[in-house]
């Protein structure tokens, strides 16, 4: 098995509570602190968005960097007194400090279940009460996208049983509700359903509504946090299936979002590469690939062009780590499925860069190309988990890496079947028309396997849709008549129309630039 | 075991509600199980539902029927050539696709997967107890191999529909026929090896068929040089 999958964990000793102690006091607030609590408070309550996102994006960042390189931010008990102990923005607050925690340091336990708790109070307010704010998209993204990282965080902890402690056991057992699967589901369904955000978009398609013309915002006095919270939940709930494997229902899950547009997922970068990237690895493992191929094309470029605008962010290495990936993804599929008319010129190079000779090994389909294989998938894949309940009977076992196992077992299963077929691409290649027989002799078969492989190819190159229509992603296409192949090589057809009406448009352009030149 | 409800109709209208509405509570775990008892029964088919069930006992493994798993997986190998089985096989953990019927009916699929009908026949017949639970199962397959053969030939010699199909003789005949009154299918003299059959004509089996969209272009293009022309 490839090493390339790893359980990323912050740096710091892993659950050693003593480690986050060491010259942090909870209660000191510096000055800053105060002040950047204080004007946040005053922006959320007069609703100044940008300003805001200014302190959400930047000052939080500077100020965590400066002061709390490796140490949490204050508690939110020495804070709440400056903020009117106004129950929401505390709530806001935690989030924020557990999320700073998740990110530089480790979480204990008992920080892990009080962040579960928080959120579930957070989401109770937003839910069940009438929530007058406005909030950047940024922080509302950051939020699903968070709780969802911290439940794949979870599973993964709870599934390493092995070394934990007595303490850790009791613990898991006395708060078995905390990051339990249902909960994070039925959350993001909520938020889903409660906002109504299905029908919204649906009616904004018809005119009815506005919602991405504002970019999710509202304004006339109301609050975005809760619709903005459905939309992006979409996403969550996508990304969570995709946890579990269940590729279907996540795609059906963001099937109100047309991806083919912009929208309010393409408001913010990190949900841009998050939709995409887990939409994308969706389609590879239902074995659409030209869908899959087609997606990761446009981001990737997108990607290319737009990287340098977000150097500063605290998102970059992340959308760096992501850009990786998905170029794994794009080498994957195209050698299941040899489409290179599909990938723009600047992807391409970028992808030979990277990929170009493991491709080259992959469509080999010896064992070398199997263990390309897995290291790419390996790499690039989600983190998988197991959401049930761990068992405490002895011996305590590790199991996180079990539901990876299974999908990387069923992935390399796919590509096997799919062997034989680069063998009679090969062929098919050189040929116009060849007999049945004569194939079976130079690969070396009969004539019973040689119409088993052919019947494969047209198979696995026939991939069914969404609408149970049938799609061709050969590159290269045969039929037979009794015994005689026929092969069929699908041309690109220029595109004449397009070409002209282009050259028109432009030659009008010439010549009204000329018509302005004015000669002495 | 089965709740017995004389609207038979409503209660799979309910199942489809609670797998929209609700399909993260495990309450709905005994209607979801009963649902599938009667896709099979009623030799209809809800992948949705299925998979609802599957997550489910992914999340309480110790509620999970393996009963009612085999009859999930059986119900989407004739679901083929959607991916449904894989689909359901993401779900159900390692240890549990290593028990004997679990490992028989992934055999069974990698064959269909490969096209390789006649191992296919020959396991299912030794498996019979697997397949012949699930009414429509035979005619599910044969469907799905013509679908294959239609994309893949124009004609077909005898012996190799038959082995795909597992009809032969007589019956055979009588399939032949009744294809060729209702779907199109013209059976010829093959030179001296016996029948060859033309299947329907297709854009997988004839690319000249194929609908050439790429120099279409839409109207609104168009506009754009009304004022150029004007």
């Amino acid at each position: 098995m490839a090493t390339g999958y790893d359980y990323e964990e912050a740096p710091g000793t892993y659950d050693d509570a003593n480690h986050q102690d060491i010259g942090y006091d909870p209660n000191f607030v510096p000055d800053s602190v105060k002040s950047f609590v204080v004007h946040l408070y005053r922006h959320i309550r007069e609703k100044n968005v940008y300003e805001i996102h200014q302190m959400y994006e930047i000052s939080f960042q500077t100020l965590s960097d400066r002061l709390f390189k490796d140490t949490p931010w204050p508690s939110v008990d020495a804070v709440a007194h400056y903020v009117d102990n106004d129950q929401v923005f505390c709530l806001l607050y935690r989030e924020m400090w557990f999320r700073h925690l998740y990110a530089r340091l480790s979480p204990t336990l008992k920080q892990r279940i009080d962040s579960w708790d928080n959120y579930c109070s957070l989401f109770q307010v937003v839910l069940h009460r009438v929530v007058n704010m406005q909030l950047p998209n940024q922080w509302l993204w950051d939020m699903v996208d968070e709780f969802v990282y911290q439940f794949q965080s979870f599973c993964q902890y709870r599934a390493k049983m092995k070394n934990k402690t007595e303490q850790e056991i009791a613990l898991l057992r006395q708060f078995d509700q905390a990051w339990n699967v249902y909960g994070v589901l039925n959350y993001l369904q909520a938020f889903v359903e409660k906002s109504n955000i299905i029908q919204i978009l649906e009616q904004e398609k018809e005119g009815g509504e506005q919602f991405t013309a504002t970019d999710g915002y509202d304004y006339s006095g109301g609050s975005n946090v809760l619709n903005v919270l459905g939309y992006f939940s979409m996403v969550g709930l996508l990304r969570v299936h995709c946890l579990l494997g269940d590729y279907q229902t996540g795609l059906k899950c963001l099937l109100p979002i047309d991806i083919s547009q912009q929208g309010v997922y393409t408001s913010v970068i990190g949900s841009h590469i998050a939709t995409i990237y887990h939409y994308g690895f969706a389609n590879l493992m239902m074995r659409r690939y030209v869908e899959a191929i087609h997606e990761f094309n446009k981001i990737l470029l997108y990607i290319y062009k737009t990287k340098q605008y977000h150097q500063k962010s605290p998102q970059y290495e992340q959308i760096l780590k992501k850009n990786e990936q998905m170029y794994a993804l794009l080498a994957i599929c195209l050698s299941l499925c040899p489409q290179v008319k599909l990938v723009e010129e600047t992807v391409n190079s970028q992808l030979r860069e990277k990929y170009g000779e493991k491709m080259a090994r992959m469509q080999r389909y010896d064992d070398e190309a199997f263990a390309i294989y897995d290291e790419l998938f390996s790499y690039a894949c989600p983190k998988f988990i197991t959401p049930s309940a761990p068992s405490f009977e002895e011996p305590l076992v590790n199991y996180n890496q079990d539901a990876y196992r299974l999908q990387l077992k069923l992935f390399l299963y796919e590509v096997k079947q799919q062997q034989l077929l680069s063998g009679v691409r090969t062929f098919l290649k050189v040929y116009s028309t060849i007999s049945l027989g004569k194939l079976a002799n130079y690969m070396e078969v009969d004539e019973t396997t040689l119409r088993s492989i052919l019947l494969t190819y047209k198979h696995k190159t026939h991939a069914v849709d969404s609408d149970g229509k049938i799609i061709s992603n050969a590159d290269l296409d045969f039929y037979i008549d009794d015994d005689m192949i026929h092969v069929v090589e699908s041309k690109s057809v220029k595109r004449y129309g397009d070409y002209f009406l282009r050259q028109i448009v432009k030659l009008e352009g010439v010549i009204t630039d000329m018509d302005r030149i004015k000669l002495e | 075991m089965g709740r017995e409800t004389p609207k038979q109709q409503q209660v799979s209208y309910t199942v489809e509600q609670l797998v929209a509405v609700n399909p993260y509570n495990p309450d709905i775990l005994p209607d979801l199980e009963n649902y599938v008892n009667e896709q099979v029964s009623s030799q209809t088919y809800s992948l949705d539902a299925n998979l609802c069930l599957l997550r489910l006992y992914q999340f309480e493994p110790e509620r999970m029927s393996p009963q009612i798993v085999a009859r999930i997986l059986v119900k989407a190998l004739m679901a083929m050539p959607a991916p449904d089985f894989s689909l359901c096989l993401f779900l159900i953990p390692e240890r549990v696709q290593m028990e004997e019927q679990f490992k028989t009916l992934i055999v069974l699929s990698h064959y269909l997967e490969t096209g390789r009908f006649r191992q296919f026949w020959d396991e299912a017949a030794k498996s019979r107890h697997i397949v012949e639970a699930v009414p429509g199962f035979e005619q599910a397959i044969q469907t799905y191999a013509i679908r294959v053969l239609s994309l893949t030939y124009q004609k077909i010699p005898r012996p190799v529909l038959a082995e795909a199909i597992n009809i032969e003789g007589l019956s055979l005949d009588k399939f032949l026929e009744h294809q060729a009154a209702n779907s199109g299918w013209i059976l010829e003299k093959g030179h001296g090896r016996g029948q060859l059959i033309v299947l329907p004509r297709n854009e997988f089996n004839h690319p000249e068929l194929k609908k050439s969209a790429a120099d279409t272009v839409p109207l609104e293009h168009i506009t754009r040089i009304f004022p150029i022309l004007g």
